[in-house]
């Protein structure tokens, strides 16, 4: 098991390793979304209050729930990247950011959508929906603080900082809707007490969360495989992978992209 | 103490400054940081009075009176332990009813009544689908009425 971390953490054998699993991956999500969609859309019951609108929730509590879940995923990731000094940790949690804050964009926006209609407003200021707001700044802040650093390694410290500070607004997203009086509802799946959502709607929901999940794993590790391909570029297995020095010509464009440059 | 040790004492003093910051900011913001007043904290006097704030609840069942002739609506908000009147000119949203909850914004005139500039559905957390709302009236049993939401 340990020897299995050990041997992922190095960046060629995670290269690997994630190159075969990215098409089962990506397989497995589009069944799932394709199942998901056909029972939420299509077989699912309207709602006795709010009739077909409710559906869109297929779409805005995995999406919340990603927002949530990708973050926590960064700070321990951050976590690991600053204390144990694991390249790949920093791999991981820059290459989430972006997927992070377009699940928390995609959250905010069907959230809105929804409100109209049936709430009478696109946005109020509640403790749940500002508290999400603050997530998606705080994704926002990370991407630019990362990328505004040249070192990637500063720029891994810094960003993983910003993430761990961050790290105290997500118990206060989950709970804003219990410990305060807030326009957005309170948490239904999560309820222990009893199900407050029919079986038929329940499971599209989760269904949909899965798929939400895997996207998220097949897309990171894309990601991840690029980054680590272009960090790595100089290193004798890349050179190996890529014998006819292509890499190597991207190196030179991706280093002059303000010159032009005459190629063969 | 290995560096190791070190980053990670100072990863856990992070994370213990910044959740002790958060708390006792959020504790000091505790009622700024709530949306709407209950009727209760109003009939307590909590509320302001003189200037703007939200108060929710419940619509009462058979406390709806809309006027011919114009869009004016009086309705009463109860949280089950008090209750507040309120009247209200304008458009409602499609999820105003008796018994669905509602947060209005507006202010307390002189005669104890909530004038509403502002009204909106608060959506619960019940999902179902209508044959089963049918089943559980037809079978006695009320939807159930759901306090919880104002009574914090």
């Amino acid at each position: 098991m340990w020897l299995f971390f050990h041997k992922l953490a190095s960046p060629k054998h995670f290269y690997r390793i994630a190159g075969k699993l990215i098409p089962w991956l990506g397989g497995l999500t589009l069944i799932l979304f394709l199942a998901g969609l056909y029972l939420g859309l299509i077989v699912a019951p309207p709602d006795y209050q709010q009739g077909e609108s409710y559906r869109i929730m297929f779409v805005h509590v995995p999406s919340a729930w990603m927002s949530l879940f990708i973050y926590v995923f960064m700070a321990a990731l951050s976590a690991i990247g600053l204390i144990w000094n694991i390249k790949l940790a920093d791999v991981m949690a820059s290459s989430s950011a972006a997927l992070g804050a377009w699940f928390t964009f995609l959250a905010l926006a069907t959230g809105s959508l929804w409100g109209k209609p049936m709430w009478g407003a696109w946005w109020v200021w509640d403790a749940r929906l500002t508290s999400e707001l603050i997530l998606l700044f705080l994704y926002l802040g990370y991407i630019a603080l990362v990328s505004a650093i040249e070192d990637k390694r500063t720029a891994a410290r810094a960003g993983g900082v910003l993430i761990l500070v961050g790290v105290v607004n997500i118990p206060i997203i989950h709970y804003s809707v219990e410990w305060w009086n807030t326009l957005h509802q309170g948490p239904t799946v999560t309820r222990l007490d009893k199900p407050s959502i029919h079986l038929s709607m329940l499971l599209p929901l989760l269904i949909m969360a899965l798929a939400f999940q895997l996207y998220y794993f097949t897309v990171v590790l894309m990601r991840a495989r690029v980054e680590v391909l272009e960090r790595e570029r100089r290193s004798g297995w890349v050179q190996e992978l890529f014998p006819d020095g292509s890499l190597e010509r991207a190196d030179v464009m991706h280093q002059q992209h303000s010159s032009p440059v005459d190629l063969p | 103490m290995t560096p190791r040790r070190r980053r990670m004492l100072w990863v856990g003093l992070v994370l213990a400054g910044v959740s002790l910051a958060a708390f006792l900011a959020l504790t000091a913001f505790q009622k700024n940081l709530l949306y709407f007043y209950t009727p209760s904290q109003v009939a307590a006097g909590e509320a302001p009075r003189g200037y703007p704030f939200r108060v929710g609840g419940l619509v009462v069942q058979g406390s709806v009176q809309r006027q011919s002739d114009s869009l004016t609506v009086r309705f009463t908000v109860t949280d089950g332990a008090a209750s507040v009147p309120v009247v209200y000119t304008g458009l409602l949203p499609d999820l105003f009813r008796e018994g669905q909850g509602i947060i209005s914004i507006g202010q307390i005139d002189g005669g104890g009544i909530f004038e509403a500039t502002e009204v909106l559905a608060k959506h619960d957390e019940n999902y179902m689908p209508p044959e089963v709302a049918d089943a559980l009236k037809k079978s006695g049993q009320t939807l159930p009425t759901n306090y919880g939401d104002y009574r914090k």
